[in-house]
């Protein structure tokens, strides 16, 4: 059993009195892939940079790497490869300038060959004297990358990298990542696309800065405990807007959600649902059918939920 | 049809820009703070007809015209007969530093001669290196002569008061003989260019850093916050030398400033005064958090550095506490540095302690630097 690569308890974040990163607790095990996941202001970027050391925490403790997050911070920033969200490297300078610059401040041995091999891996040789500003959304990313892998990181820390990204870059980025993992760096990602959560090992959910599952895909949907069903339309004048409508706020329906002509409904408590839906099952317009929660799904429910707690903690 | 110019739009502009200003109290307090700033330099501070000048008078005469002399001079409250000096090395030694404006010589026999009606010379050695702070002095030491000893004149000396003044009053300016301003002028504007240049260039760089995102990256590499800021100064040297260079080379050959000393000590004292103003831009860079605000802490240094460094005016000339903290800014120190070699031939011991000033500015500046700059996000 090897010991996880990031190893932390109680992680929590104040800024003005306001708590944005509240009892985080996470375990990530070496060579996985962890996707962490949140709505916007959830608390994600800031749980990241406590890791790396750029943001000291209030409050928790534990260890990145088995070195004290708050002791060695400095060894920390070594071993790990940090892709801010936004973009950090210097749109001033060419795609090679910037790979250089991290090598050299690294004092990387063999800088010139790294930068080329760098270059070579990535794609990027064709466009190494480019200016890093003028690279697209795609572009720019990969050079992010490459230049945060530079220096070997044991462990790579990805803050929402396919923002703006086109989904064939998208696909290669994401091979990339499958392709560190196997050679042993441990990747933490987070993300807003479903299809990218399902590409990981491993996910965490949080909101309003708490952890609120974690586990594999698989495990998170079944925790969620949350039934489903699909109404398709079957005659033209069937109106799913009208049936969601008639649906809205009736006991057991938590999630409802249109896709084209089919309505999506789903919610936590599978008797009361069912109950519901026996009344409107009735209507010939539309075919019933149960089937699998999505995890966008289980996201969705998650995320109303926790609102509610949040607003009912608060006042 | 939308109008070109809506009233309602404007004033809804307005509204915002408020808003905005609210939230940004630096600049607030700057807006407030640079007017008030000039109000209270110009209004109070600036006095370009300096009085209580440093004077010293050597005396080989002891006689009666001689006190009757320096009662006069005190008199005028243009002169500040501080020390008496024992011997013309001395004296000389101490106009060269600076510590001395005037210098009066009066020679032997003095008195007697005046008696006789012989009309004597009285020598007056004067540091014009700023015409400015020494013109107004030196008018009234000419009325002055022809009423200084008047109450003296008594019994049959009286007659002396009518016509030509009892003695001959010589002065001799030091150091820029001609009074030609721009001598004094262009080695100041040295130390002025660099002032605006170097800290503003350094400041912007650094925020500039914080504003793009670029800093969170600096932030997660292996770099100390005193490698960052000599990696950010370095470069900056070398723009500041060139701006030296520069304004040296406009100074000999177009202005025809006399280089009387050393230029390799000007050259030689110029990089610790790049480097203390680069080390101030670096400490506004950890106190602004935009370009803006940085642009904005850049002036607010700006200007007392110009005003009440003895650039623009004289520095005697201004109270107090306007010196107290003359002597806090670098360009003070670097100002009296380069008049001094340029214009007086000062050398290594006369400008020691300007230097150390220099130096220790700098000490104190870089230690906040580097403990205000911040390794982490919080
Ligand atoms: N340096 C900071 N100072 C004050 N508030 C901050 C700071 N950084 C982040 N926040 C706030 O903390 C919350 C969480 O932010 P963040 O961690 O960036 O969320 P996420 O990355 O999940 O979108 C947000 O409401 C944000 O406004
Ligand atoms: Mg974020």
């Amino acid at each position: 059993m090897t010991a996880p690569v990031i190893a932390v308890r109680g992680l929590t974040k104040r800024f003005g009195g306001r708590t944005v990163v509240d009892r985080l607790s996470l375990a990530v095990e070496p060579g996985r892939i962890m996707g962490f996941l949140g709505p916007n202001g959830s608390g994600k970027t800031t749980t990241i940079r406590m890791l790396c050391g750029l943001l000291t925490p209030d409050e928790g403790e534990g260890t990145c790497l088995g070195l004290d997050i708050r002791r060695d911070a400095a060894a920390i920033k070594r071993q790990v490869g940090y892709m801010t969200q936004k973009f950090s490297y210097y749109e001033d300078m060419s795609v090679e300038e910037n790979l250089a610059f991290v090598a050299r401040v690294y004092g990387l041995p063999g800088a010139r060959a790294r930068v080329a091999a760098a270059l070579e891996r990535l794609g990027l040789a064709d466009r190494r004297r480019q200016l890093a500003g003028e690279l697209s959304g795609g572009w720019k990313q990969r050079l992010a990358l490459a230049a945060s892998v530079l220096h070997e990181p044991r462990l790579l820390l990805l803050d929402e990298p396919t923002a703006g990204v086109d989904p064939k870059a998208r696909r290669e980025f994401w091979e990339q990542i499958h392709q560190l993992a196997d050679e042993g760096i441990t990747v933490l990602v987070s993300t807003h696309y479903m299809d990218e959560a399902e590409r990981c090992h491993q996910i965490a959910y949080i909101a309003y800065g708490q952890l609120l599952v974690e586990g594999t895909v698989a495990e998170v949907v079944a925790s969620a405990g949350l039934a489903t069903y699909t109404a398709s339309a079957r005659a033209p004048q069937a109106s799913v807007v009208e049936l969601a409508r008639r649906l809205q706020g009736r006991p057991g329906i938590d999630l409802l959600a249109p896709f084209g002509a089919a309505l999506h409904v789903g919610g936590g408590d599978a008797a009361l649902l069912e109950q519901t839906l026996a009344a409107v099952r009735a209507d010939p317009d539309f075919a019933w059918q149960r089937d699998e929660p999505s995890l966008e799904d289980v996201f969705i429910h998650l995320m109303g939920r926790s609102r509610d707690n949040f607003q009912g903690a608060g006042t | 049809m939308s109008a070109a110019f809506s009233f309602r739009r404007m004033l809804a502009m307005i509204g915002k820009e408020f808003v905005q200003m609210r939230r940004d109290r630096p600049t607030f307090a700057m807006m407030v703070g640079i007017p008030l700033l000039q109000l209270v330099l110009f209004g109070f501070a600036i006095n370009s007809d300096p009085r209580h000048l440093p004077t010293a008078v050597l005396d080989a005469d002891h006689g009666p015209f001689g006190r009757a002399l320096v009662a006069a001079l005190e008199a005028s409250t243009y002169f500040d007969v501080r020390r008496a000096v024992s011997s013309e090395a001395e004296a000389n030694h101490l106009l060269a530093r600076g510590t001395l404006q005037f210098m009066v010589s009066i020679p032997p026999d003095f008195s007697r001669q005046v008696a006789r009606g012989d009309h004597p010379a009285l020598l007056v050695e004067a540091d014009a290196t700023d015409p400015a702070a020494t013109s107004g002095a030196l008018n009234t030491l000419q009325e002055l002569a022809q009423t200084a000893i008047d109450p003296d004149l008594t019994g049959a000396l009286a007659a002396l008061k009518a016509g030509p003044p009892p003695f001959e009053l010589r002065i001799h300016r030091r150091y820029n003989e001609e009074a030609v301003s721009q001598y004094n002028v262009v080695p100041g504007l040295m130390g002025v260019v660099l002032t605006m240049t170097m800290v503003m260039m350094t400041a912007l760089s650094v925020t500039r850093e914080r504003e793009r995102g670029t800093m969170e990256n600096l932030l997660v590499m292996p770099l100390s916050p005193l490698e960052i800021m000599v990696g950010k100064i370095t470069p900056y040297v070398l723009v500041g030398y060139l701006q030296v260079a520069v304004i040296l080379a406009a100074s000999l050959w177009v202005f025809h400033v006399p280089m009387v000393g050393n230029l390799l000590l000007v050259m030689l004292t110029s990089v610790l005064y790049i480097v203390a103003n680069l080390a101030v831009g670096f400490t506004f860079s950890t106190l602004a958090r935009n370009q803006t605000q940085a642009l904005q802490l850049t002036l607010f240094y700006f200007l007392p550095s110009i005003l009440l460094s003895g650039f623009m005016f004289p520095y005697r000339g201004m109270p107090d506490w306007a010196q107290t903290i003359g002597e806090i800014l670098p360009l003070t120190h670097f100002m009296r540095i380069v008049r001094g070699v340029m214009l007086k031939g000062n050398g290594w011991s006369d400008i020691a302690g300007e230097v150390g000033m220099l130096a220790l500015i700098l000490l104190v500046v870089s230690l906040i630097a580097v403990r205000r700059f911040r390794r982490t996000l919080d």
